[in-house]
């Protein structure tokens, strides 16, 4: 038994290391800019570059516009699904899942093709209308995620006693869904949308090829012609992911707790 | 009747999307594979597939999938192991599974950017290494912009991936199996080799194809790490859908269908495995 257990920690400790080590790496390079000394000048230059803001405030708005539309289009599907569609609930559960196996690269080459200035809808001809492109191909990308998470918090209430008791108060279908349905599953939704933004933050392949300034391109610029600003924008990336999960962890125990007693 | 058409509404919303924007475009390029310029029915962009510049993309792409998620599922099944049946400080687990999915969510462009300046060159480990050991992985003829550099900065988010989705499968070994076949005098290797393995094989499996995919269809890591000088499939098509470097649009489509036929198939066994695994693991 004793044997077993050292495995175990040899294990965690080639585990640990993997994952600390590039860390350790990244940050130490990121503090090298000014020659002989530690430095934070490599952040400092991040910050006052004018394309750093810009592109990372495109994307915080791509990634808020990206939440609210993935909303707006899974809660009220799950919902349905699972109060009046049962039977539809493996087609949709199969389509939600299609954003694993079509490559993203795939989905806006066909983007490209389908929707070009050319088309019978064209929407990257305007600027608006393909920054909505952009925001309905993340929106595809997220949706694996965001209909698990929605689908799981539905499951876990009771949908058709809370459907009927708001209709025989007299409640509306959208009294129903944005005060009964959506509240209950607030923390679904919330955990939903933090790993939404930790994928649209920096996706780089639609925003590179839809030509829209957001902050992934911006990053891949940086990297090829930069030699610290590249480290000290991953150790920034990294405790974005962080604060992203850490606050899915959050919000998922303050359920917990909730529902303790 | 009315009633089930009225119900169908409310989905339509969501499979009108789905069409548009997932279902149409993915389709357009399908059939675009299956036909030359004039729009008539043809397989010669499929055949034109199996020239070596194409094939050896492919190749590349399946070698560096294969290769990450094979080591990524072994290292991420002993990391699981460890934590969920290896006897280890309760508080370790849900550090781990914090990380997990901090670490598998790290990837895209920062991550080439963590390798770079970790064993790029001028890296801290390689510093390190020439520093204290007098070692220069670089002499060994170590390049990160190479296979196993790619597959190395894949390994980081990989094992966690792997250590997050087997994780439920490992909890899901009924101790009572243990202690039965303990009591009936098996050995732990013949409980692993008779009892936990033909148990686990298929959860093993899936997730190891599941991590194949989600490396196979990754870009912006291999594009920031390699430039364009390790020919991955994604850096192709992304190369094609630019300018045109094949100057074939229609086998540009086919480069994209040959993509989503060897994810299709690997998710498909996926799901597969995963109907089987789920008899024993509930």
């Amino acid at each position: 038994m004793k044997q077993s257990r050292l495995g175990s920690w040899i294990a965690l400790i080639i585990g640990t290391l993997y994952f600390v080590v590039p860390l350790a790496g990244t940050f130490e390079f990121s503090l090298r800019m000014r020659s002989g000394e530690y430095s934070f000048d490599a952040y400092r230059s991040v910050f006052s570059d004018s394309a750093f803001q810009d592109s990372f405030v495109f994307s915080t708005l791509m990634a808020l516009a990206t939440i609210v539309i993935g909303v707006l289009l899974v809660v009220p599907t799950a919902y349905w699904v699972q109060l009046r569609l049962r039977k539809l609930r493996p087609l949709i559960e199969f389509v939600t899942l299609l954003p694993l196996v079509i490559p993203a690269i795939v989905i806006v080459f066909g983007y490209l093709r389908l929707y070009n200035s050319s088309s019978f809808l064209p929407m990257t001809s305007e600027i608006w209308s393909t920054n909505l492109l952009l925001a309905f191909s993340y929106v595809t990308l997220a949706l694996p995620y965001m209909y698990r998470a929605v689908d799981t918090g539905l499951r876990a209430i009771d949908v058709r006693t809370l459907t009927e008791a708001a209709e025989n108060l007299g409640a509306g279908w959208a009294t129903i869904l944005f005060r009964v349905i959506l509240p209950n599953v607030r923390t679904a939704i919330l955990s939903g949308a933090f790993l939404t933004f930790a994928i649209v933050i920096g996706e780089f392949t639609m925003a590179s090829l839809l030509n829209r300034p957001a902050f992934g391109p911006y990053l891949q610029l940086v990297g090829a012609n930069r030699a610290y600003e590249p480290s000290a924008l991953a150790v920034m990336a990294f405790v974005l992911t962080w604060a992203c999960m850490g606050l899915i962890n959050v919000f998922g125990r303050a359920k917990q707790i909730k529902h303790a007693p | 009747m009315v009633q089930t058409a009225w119900a169908w509404v409310g989905v339509a919303p969501f499979l009108v999307f789905a069409l548009m924007f997932l279902i149409l475009p993915t389709l357009y390029l399908v059939v675009g594979g299956f036909q030359d310029p004039d729009g008539n029915f043809t397989l010669q962009n499929i055949f034109d597939l199996f020239t070596p510049s194409i094939m050896s993309a492919y190749w590349i792409s399946i070698k560096v999938s294969g290769a990450s998620a094979l080591v990524g599922a072994v290292i991420g099944f002993g990391l699981a192991y460890a934590v969920v049946l290896g006897g280890l400080p309760a508080w370790i687990r849900p550090t781990l599974m914090t990380f997990s999915g901090v670490a598998s969510n790290f990837a895209g462009l920062p991550l080439a950017f963590a390798f770079l300046a970790t064993l790029g060159r001028t890296g801290l480990v390689t510093v390190l290494l020439v520093k204290f050991f007098d070692f220069n992985i670089y002499a060994t003829g170590f390049n990160l912009l190479s296979f196993c550099g790619l597959t190395l900065t894949y390994l980081y988010f990989q094992i966690p991936l792997m250590v997050l989705i087997l994780t439920p499968a490992l909890d899901g070994l009924k101790r009572e199996w243990r202690e039965a076949s303990e009591i009936l005098g098996a050995s732990k290797l013949q409980y692993w080799l008779h009892v936990a393995f033909p148990i686990l094989w298929p959860s093993v499996l899936g997730c190891t194809l599941l991590l194949f995919a989600n490396a196979f269809g990754a870009i912006a890591t291999a594009y920031a790490l390699t430039g364009s000088s390790l020919n991955i499939i994604t850096i192709l098509l992304y190369a094609q859908i630019r300018g045109d470097v094949l100057h074939n649009p229609n086998l540009g489509y086919a480069l994209a269908l040959g993509m989503i036929f060897i994810t299709g198939l690997t998710n498909g066994a996926y799901i597969w495995l995963r109907g089987r695994s789920e008899r024993w693991l509930r």
